[in-house]
């Protein structure tokens, strides 16, 4: 029991007193709305006061402790943010490699410590920028890459083996990752000392982003590959970056954010044990999350408080992890893309800073803030100043960094972690119960239950239950003019005539050799990640490895549920 | 006719107008079809049927697949219902479709229930013909299972498939009866899963009650197990076993002279479909107008007077050779 | 007797699988009494145009977050001008910004809807500028 029972009775008294109070002042002048509309952006509705009986059945050592110890409510590190600030990492990329390498040597010099890779639409979904797929896309919203000499040009001068570097990257992950590997080697970096991230979490793909190439099976053997990989050969690489960034975009709430996103992780960790045979200690270290910040500042506090609870205790429990670093969740944050509006774009300044500061106040290891002009395009390099700035401020102005987890302890903190870890197990049974996330998705679950809660919110908004301010309370006749940038469509028949001299010069024999290897990798089942690494040294190209999983695999279509 | 020959000639906007002005209940729409009912009978039509989440669009999105592998053109009628709460519907078979869209081999039309006075069977049978004087060798038309209107337009087809999957509980009996007596051919879809041979072996043991006559010169509808659509190469295989077996009964049908008994099916449909459109229709939309029907239903909740008494008295004055 | 609806098409062209506000939009569309057919991600816009014809819809709405939508819009109304079926109304939304409207309206968009546009205004368009054809 959380509190002396002498205190619990004190506190039932006052109580009292104060409903009383309560019921009298409501009398007189009515609340502003009603009941019901006092909730979350996740619409979970919120008391008007929480109390010492909103967490006495906690246990304070099971359920809260100390930073660095189980359940790791209050954070991995006993240190906090004291050793080290989260890492800043800005998501950029956009137009060419050489466009981008030049915003990433500008991020470096403003502060920045860590990189974050957008690649364009094509690169993504493994096409080429030569694929009639690929017409109007090139450099859109992220770099285009075709083949390892774009990338050599992408981390000219980035110093490998000191800055990781997160590529957001799923379904041609391993063509990616591939590259990275081959240019460190080539400039003579060991693997064992590069650092970084890729994204690689196909789950979210099938429930959310539809980012799609092959079926959930192979795709998932696809990502226990990479874990593999990474266990033997770049020890200092997060293979997956379970994301419920995605989910929470496409309309999830709080509470299915983490609920999905961390049986995605229950169905990777399964994977790898049943697939690869590797011990749980082995590789669930380099496991790695990514969750969202919304603007509803107190329920996403608790979500990733929760998370690391959730995540320790199904990994001591449920996986049998040994190892500490198993139970810890590591995370990145971005701020909610959603949150943000077109009207009024200044206010997203506001928005992106509060969810910031959230994301710290949660815990969070590393961090991306949103640039105000993102909900109209391209974010402008004045405006990735101001979100990297925001960061800087929380960090060193503000702070919010001096001690550790400070909203420990309070009533509505603690209750409202209590009730978003309660929700999410029930989630996490339910998928269990339909045999595991891929049978979830197949059945469309998880689809479905976002596609619900986006279109409710919606109408909310229209109904003026939940305000947007700028479109639906307080809207201004008048545009905020704001500077855009623009991708010059020119972009497009540059990087297809570089890639076309490419393969005029590379030798033709050697690039289907390679290709025909990881073919016949797939066949037999073996780890694919050697080949792809001697394929894209042969200059093979993101779409000519794709293809042969393509081929070999099927190709998965969005079965469009709504 | 100009139309009539666009539509011979193909004519994908022809067509499609015509079939929307036909839901739409438009009456000229109608001649057009007086002009094509002679021209028709030449497509074999396939009605698949199942419950909701059954898989019957990637189904039939693998079976347009291997009849184009066989240099068939296809035609595919897509059903889905209408919400009866705003009259909306999204109509998303489609979507399993979408690669065949730029293949002018194949043409698909997805249809709302609507639900208002029947009349969708019709509007499905009409289609049927025109996209058959299209040209299409094959014409696909899939419904879910569940109600009168469907089990109508299923008996518009040559072959039917009924589609099930295991795990749903107490599948057999969610499918609506009628159904399960004109199944040509079972599908178990998605029999990876757990269940499989539990509802084949149900499958089987209602097969078994049925009377030996209840087959048609022997066509005791066989029970083909379709692979998750996930794992291509199990799955493909299946769905090269369900289209031999399609092309088995019509072979079946033609060898043993059963097709007409078919095309007297869709005939006997069609013709009372036809008798509701040009008198039923009419008179109810008469006696809408003149406010007649809100008098009736008055009098009927004053117990004034009995519905049949009424009925015959409408007939009465719209039928007068009718002897009452 | 004749039963009117609007039949619309919620289409995504290009790569991008941003796909909530198309699935938003088809449920809003259905709960304001349209025949709605979703082509799911991916399309290009020969299927896309391919569909539309086959599906006889009165109009078709483009969503792309991507930023492609200056080559993908513009094509989508292209291709059914090309097959005879401009009198399809065509309608975009998604990230664009400004600058580009022009260029749509231009290519034969009729109108523009961005982030911030309510479900109500959207269908009260469709309502005042669509009429199910005959």
């Amino acid at each position: 029991m959380y509190f002396a029972a002498e205190v619990l009775a004190s506190s039932s008294t006052l109580k009292q007193k104060w409903e009383d109070e309560v019921r009298k002042s409501v009398a007189k002048v009515a609340d502003q709305k009603p009941e019901h509309l006092w909730s979350t952006v996740s619409d979970l509705k919120i008391k008007r006061l929480y109390g010492p009986d909103d967490i006495k059945d906690m246990d304070f050592e099971q359920d809260i402790s100390y930073p660095g110890q189980f359940p790791y409510l209050r954070g991995n590190q006993a240190t906090g943010y004291r050793g080290k600030y989260w890492t800043f990492r800005m998501f950029s990329g956009m137009g060419d490699a050489k466009t981008t390498n030049e915003r990433w040597h500008m991020l470096l010099k403003e502060g920045q410590t860590g990189l974050s890779t957008a690649f364009d639409f094509p690169t993504l979904m493994g096409y080429d920028t030569d694929s009639p797929k690929a017409r109007g896309e090139c450099g859109k919203c992220g770099v285009a890459i075709d083949t390892l000499e774009d990338f050599m040009q992408l981390v000219e001068g980035i110093p490998m083996d000191k800055v990781t570097t997160s590529m957001t990257i799923n379904p041609p992950a391993t063509a990616l990752w591939a590259m990275y590997c081959a240019a460190a080697e080539i400039r003579g970096i060991p693997l064992t000392k590069i650092g970084g991230t890729i994204q690689n979490d196909m789950l979210k793909e099938f429930i959310a982003q539809k980012t799609l190439m092959c079926p959930p099976d192979p795709s998932v053997k696809l990502i226990s590959d990479t874990v593999e990989f990474g266990t033997k050969f770049v020890p200092r690489w997060n293979t997956i970056s379970i994301s419920g960034y995605h989910i929470r975009e496409a309309g999830a709430t709080a509470v299915q954010e983490l609920a999905f996103t961390l049986r995605d992780g229950m169905e990777y960790v399964e994977d790898v044990i049943r697939r690869k045979g590797l011990d749980v200690d082995e590789f669930a270290p380099r496991l790695s999350f990514f969750f969202n910040s919304h603007i509803d500042f107190f329920e996403e506090i608790a979500k990733l408080r929760a998370a690391r609870r959730i995540w320790a205790t199904a990994m001591r429990d449920r996986y049998q992890a040994k190892d500490q670093r198993s139970w810890w969740m590591r995370f990145h944050t971005q701020t909610a893309g959603c949150s943000l509006t077109a009207q009024q774009p200044y206010n997203n300044v506001v928005r992106t800073a509060t969810e910031a500061l959230a994301a710290v106040l949660g815990g969070t290891q590393s961090l991306h803030t949103n640039s105000l002009d993102e909900v109209l395009c391209l974010p402008s390099d004045h405006a990735v100043q101001i979100a990297l700035r925001t960061q800087q401020i929380i960090a060193e102005e503000t702070g919010a960094a001096n001690t550790i987890d400070p909203l420990a302890g309070s009533y509505f903190v603690e209750a409202l972690t209590n009730e978003m870890e309660e929700k999410a197990w029930e989630y996490i049974h339910k998928i269990d119960e339909m045999g595991g996330m891929v049978a979830a998705i197949e059945k469309g679950f998880p689809q479905l239950e976002i596609s619900d809660a986006a279109y409710l919110y919606q109408r909310q908004v229209d109904a003026n239950e939940k305000i947007m301010i700028g479109v639906n309370k307080y809207v201004t006749a008048e545009a905020t003019p704001i500077p855009l940038i623009e991708i010059d469509d020119a972009v497009e028949t540059a990087q297809v005539a570089r890639l076309q001299a490419v393969k005029r010069k590379r030798d033709g024999k050697a690039v289907k050799k390679a290709l025909d290897d990881i073919k016949s990798a797939c066949k037999k089942g073996e780890n694919v990640m050697p080949y792809c690494i001697e394929a894209v040294k042969s200059l093979a190209s993101v779409q000519e490895i794709c293809d042969v999983y393509r081929e070999v695999y099927g190709e998965y279509r969005d079965p469009g549920l709504y | 006719m100009e139309r009539v020959k666009r539509i011979k000639a193909g004519d994908v906007r022809t067509a499609s107008r015509l079939i929307r002005n036909l839901e739409d209940g438009m009456i000229e729409a109608r001649s057009t079809i007086k002009h094509i009912f002679p021209l028709t009978g030449r497509a074999n039509v396939l009605g698949i049927t199942g419950s909701p989440g059954a898989g019957k669009s990637t189904l039939v999105d693998g079976l347009v697949e291997s009849f184009r592998k066989k240099e068939k053109t296809v035609g595919v009628l897509a059903v889905d219902p209408t919400s009866p709460f705003t009259g909306g519907a999204i109509l998303g078979d489609r979507i399993r479709m979408q690669r065949h869209a730029e293949d002018p081999g194949v043409f698909v039309r997805s249809l709302a229930t609507r639900g208002a006075l029947g009349g969708l069977a019709k509007a499905v049978g009409d289609a049927i013909h025109i996209l058959d004087v299209m040209g299409k060798d094959m014409i696909i038309v899939e419904t879910v299972g569940t109600g009168q209107q469907e089990v109508d337009i299923i008996n518009h087809s040559h072959t039917v498939i009924v589609v099930l999957i295991p795990g749903m509980g107490d599948e057999i009996q969610a499918i609506k009866a009628g159904i399960m007596e004109i199944a040509d051919i079972f599908v178990i879809n998605k029999a990876d899963r757990e269940g499989s041979s539990k509802l084949r072996r149900e499958i089987m043991a209602m097969l078994d009650m049925a009377p030996p006559t209840a087959f048609a010169a022997g066509w005791r509808p066989p029970i083909i197990r379709v692979e998750n659509a996930f794992e291509p190469e199990g799955f493909n295989k299946s769905l090269e076993e369900l289209s031999s077996t399609i092309e088995k009964h019509y072979q079946h049908l033609v060898k043993h002279d059963l097709i007409g008994s078919r095309i007297r099916r869709k005939a006997v449909m069609e013709l009372n479909e036809a008798i509701r459109t040009c008198i039923l229709e009419p008179v109810l939309n008469r006696l809408i107008a003149d406010g007649e029907t809100e008098t009736m239903i008055e009098k009927l909740i004053n117990k004034e007077t009995d519905p049949y008494t009424l009925a015959e008295d409408v007939a009465k004055r719209y039928l007068k050779d009718l002897n009452l | 007797m004749s039963d009117k609806k609007i039949r619309v098409m919620v289409a995504k062209p290009g790569l991008d699988g941003h796909d909530r506000g198309a699935r938003v939009l088809a449920r809003c569309f259905r709960d304001a009494g349209f025949e709605v057919i979703y082509t799911g991600c991916h399309q290009t816009p020969e299927q896309i145009a391919s569909a539309a014809i086959q599906e006889d819809v009165d109009v078709v709405g483009l969503s792309c977050l991507s930023g492609a939508h200056r080559y993908l819009f513009p094509a989508v109304a292209k291709l059914l001008k090309e097959q005879g079926a401009d009198d399809i109304t065509v309608v975009g939304g998604g990230i664009i910004p400004e600058q580009d409207f022009q260029l749509l309206y231009d290519a034969g968009l009729k109108a523009i809807f961005v982030p911030g546009a309510t479900l109500a205004s959207i269908v009260d368009w469709f309502n005042t500028n669509v009429q199910p054809r005959a």
